[in-house]
């Protein structure tokens, strides 16, 4: 299989990375030739801007917060873009709430805490799951398994609570979406938890489940939603396609060794990155077979590196793996 | 993150040390009845029951200097005592080891078995004492009732709050760097051959359906490791085979055991802030350890015969060495417990001390008995 990447130049990030699910979140600004890049430690977002001719880097921190602390030490689960049509906005998930920022970090604009229990229970409480969905939505999953649907205004603060969904009973693991731009689709936005089960959700103003696919017992820690296609990476190192509408099983890969930590795919390439706790990187191609219509899984390449960064015109993979503070880019 | 986490670190933290400490034992030619009181008192400790109460309620970690001080207290449960490079030592031998435990474990759920690793190790330091022998058991029970039930998830998300805990730790171990299960730069090996987890595939197979479901073709790669099948499962019960050899003592073959400082202070910048913030939960942990106070056994100095030191190192002038050459990034700090400053805890190391008072002692000494308690610990 020919080469579709190469190496492109190391990026230091000030702190290690934590060992949590999805733990990269880039965001490319093309008319400022500038790349953002964001790497959770502990109660810490290191953020790295990058300009694209390899020269200029920034560095930035944002801490998680906690009520009307100034300090928190609470544990931050996930930072990630939200890329709407009218706005970019940086979402933090941690066990004390939700917080969202201007796309630089430079303002929160949002701040929405979780329901803490006065004494720690058994069930540890913390938001996980990241996705922005269509025109104006950002969805948000919590250790409950409810996803929390926030309703973004094109500007300003006026961020609402719109919904929340009650339908996994297990702590939510990761969200995906498709088509927040304009292409029409069926199913927008997928969720995924700790059993294994999947939901493929259609937005609106009212959410409307499609689909609930069933788990087999092993947690689903990265999802995907690629032309309603759901792909998932599960803590057995197996990574699953589904047709997100009817919940039909296309196919089944055993992928890694160890537990899945992420997925990336590139839309109009079909390539999809994986990375587990094995060391492994691996990029798949998948295709729509046109007769069939079904997708199909193939070739690999295997790359043995602790990061990687794989660029296709237009479109971007990112891995990062855990304790490291280092990542490479492989163009 | 995870509030099921404590108990986990800390068994597996004092099965560790309990290992480290029976091989100095051996090697300083201790001699036996007084190296098995010593194991013995630090066992009786560990699971003294209230001391476990207070460990197995749902909590988040606790702080790395609050571990440190409970382990601290632990190592001076009995006649033995400790130099200050001897404890940093220990402590760092301890903590590296359960970090690659956790950090090798194949499946999350693994560090149960590397638990009982553990616990079946102390059980069998303490099978000819059916008193401590029962309180071994108890907590045994403990873990099965409340850690076999847990999800994959859960069990995950317990792992990840243990490498966060120990995130940026680099100490270099002689026995894993000889071993080659630790790089020169104190990261761990990450091996991409050997049996997968229980429950999971070989990777190499591709499987595509139709829509009615049946296979229509399959695809072998080649997955660039050397992975071979699952072992059997390791069992679950209060006895039974483990299958990991995670937990284990590695010490039994009598290696000098050396960590080596120069070189990890170039890691000092990856020190996060996390340390220094105002640590909110400063009164559950001197909770916790005034309910491990409450079951120490005061071992007066007037015992002066059966008192005798330890030594992590293979001289006193090593030892000595260590001390002054510790890099200061790299210094624990033990709590230094002002109790006798706060009302509050105070009061609540008096009522614990009370709760402990013998059937039939003479109430007016529990104040001075109080008072020693508050001047010990102001004393760590």
């Amino acid at each position: 299989m020919a080469k579709m990447y190469h190496k492109e130049k190391s990026i230091q990030i000030k702190s290690s990375a934590s060992a949590l699910y999805n733990n990269l979140s880039v965001l490319r600004i093309a008319p400022r030739c500038l790349t953002y890049f964001t790497v959770v430690h502990a109660n810490v977002v290191n953020m790295v801007s990058a300009s694209w001719d390899g020269l200029n880097y920034s560095h930035r921190q944002l801490q998680s917060k906690e009520g009307n602390v100034a300090t928190s030490s609470s544990l931050i689960m996930q930072a990630a873009w939200c890329v709407l049509p009218s706005r970019d906005l940086l979402v933090l998930t941690s066990q004390k709430g939700i917080q969202m920022y201007e796309s630089d970090g430079s303002i929160m604009v949002y701040w929405h805490a979780l329901d803490t229990p006065e004494t720690p229970t058994a069930q540890a409480v913390f938001a996980r799951g990241i996705a922005a969905v269509r025109d104006k939505y950002i969805c948000v999953g919590v250790s409950s398994g409810s996803v929390l649907v926030f309703d973004v205004p094109s500007k300003g603060s006026n961020i609402t609570l719109s919904e929340v969904l009650e339908e996994h009973t297990e702590p939510i693991t990761d969200m995906a979406s498709e088509c927040s731009g304009s292409m029409e689709c069926i199913a927008d936005l997928v969720s995924a938890d700790d059993s294994g089960t999947l939901c493929v959700w259609k937005s609106g103003g009212d959410f409307q489940l499609l689909n609930k696919i069933p788990g087999f017992d092993t947690s689903c820690s990265s999802v995907k939603l690629w032309k309603g296609t759901v792909i998932a990476g599960y803590g057995t190192g197996q990574i699953r396609l589904y047709e997100g509408v009817t919940g039909i099983l296309h196919a089944e890969v055993n992928a890694h060794a160890r537990w899945i930590y992420s997925l990336d795919i590139a839309p109009f390439t079909g390539l999809l990155l994986s990375a587990a706790e094995d060391s492994l990187v691996r990029v798949w191609h998948l295709t729509i077979s046109p007769e069939t219509n079904n997708v199909e899984v193939r070739g690999q390449k295997v790359w043995i590196q602790w990061l990687a960064k794989v660029f296709i015109p237009f479109e971007l993979f990112h891995i990062l793996s855990p304790y490291h503070h280092k990542f490479k880019c492989i163009y | 993150m995870s509030t099921r986490t404590l108990p986990l670190l800390f068994i597996n933290l004092g099965g560790e040390m309990l290992y480290i400490l029976d091989q100095r034992l051996r090697a300083q030619n201790i001699p036996s009845d007084k190296a098995k009181k010593v194991m013995n008192d630090i066992i009786t400790t560990m699971f003294n029951k209230k001391f476990l109460e207070e460990l197995f309620k749902p909590q988040e970690l606790y702080s790395k200097k609050a571990l440190r001080t409970v382990f601290d207290r632990l190592a001076h449960a009995s006649i033995m005592r400790l130099n200050q490079a001897s404890m940093d030592k220990l402590y760092d031998l301890m903590t590296m080891a359960f970090k690659y435990q956790v950090l090798l474990c194949p499946r999350p759920k693994d560090i149960l078995l590397v638990t009982f690793n553990h616990m079946d190790a102390i059980k069998d330091f303490v099978r000819d004492t059916p008193s401590i022998l029962s309180q071994v058991d108890e907590t045994y029970r403990q873990l099965l009732e409340i850690y076999t039930s847990l999800s994959g998830g859960e069990f995950q998300l317990i792992r990840q709050t243990l490498l966060i805990f120990f995130q940026d730790m680099h100490i270099r171990v002689s026995i894993f760097l000889k071993d080659k299960v630790q790089n020169s730069n104190g990261r761990f090996v990450l091996p991409t051959s050997g049996p997968v987890p229980y429950g999971t595939q070989t990777p190499g197979l591709i499987r595509m359906f139709s829509c009615s479901g049946e296979e229509i073709k399959r695809v072998q790669f080649r997955d660039g490791g050397n992975y071979t099948a699952a072992l059997r499962e390791g069992s679950f019960e209060l006895f039974g085979d483990r299958v990991t050899k995670l937990g284990t003592n590695m010490y039994s073959v009598s290696r000098p055991v050396e960590t080596h400082m120069s070189g990890t202070s170039k890691n000092s910048s990856q020190h996060t802030k996390v340390n220094t913030l105002p640590n909110p939960l400063a009164k559950e942990e001197l909770n916790l350890l005034a309910k491990l106070m409450g079951g120490l056994e005061v071992q007066k100095p007037s015992h002066t015969d059966s008192g005798f030191r330890v030594n992590l190192f293979a001289t006193d002038e090593e030892e000595e060495e260590a001390l002054i050459t510790r890099p200061e990034e790299l210094s624990y700090e033990v709590i230094n417990i002002q109790a006798t400053k706060d009302k509050q805890a105070n009061a609540e190391l008096a009522k614990i001390m009370g709760e402990f008072t013998e059937a039939g002692d003479s109430s007016p000494s529990s104040s001075s008995k109080g008072d020693d308690l508050l001047a010990m610990m102001d004393g760590l």
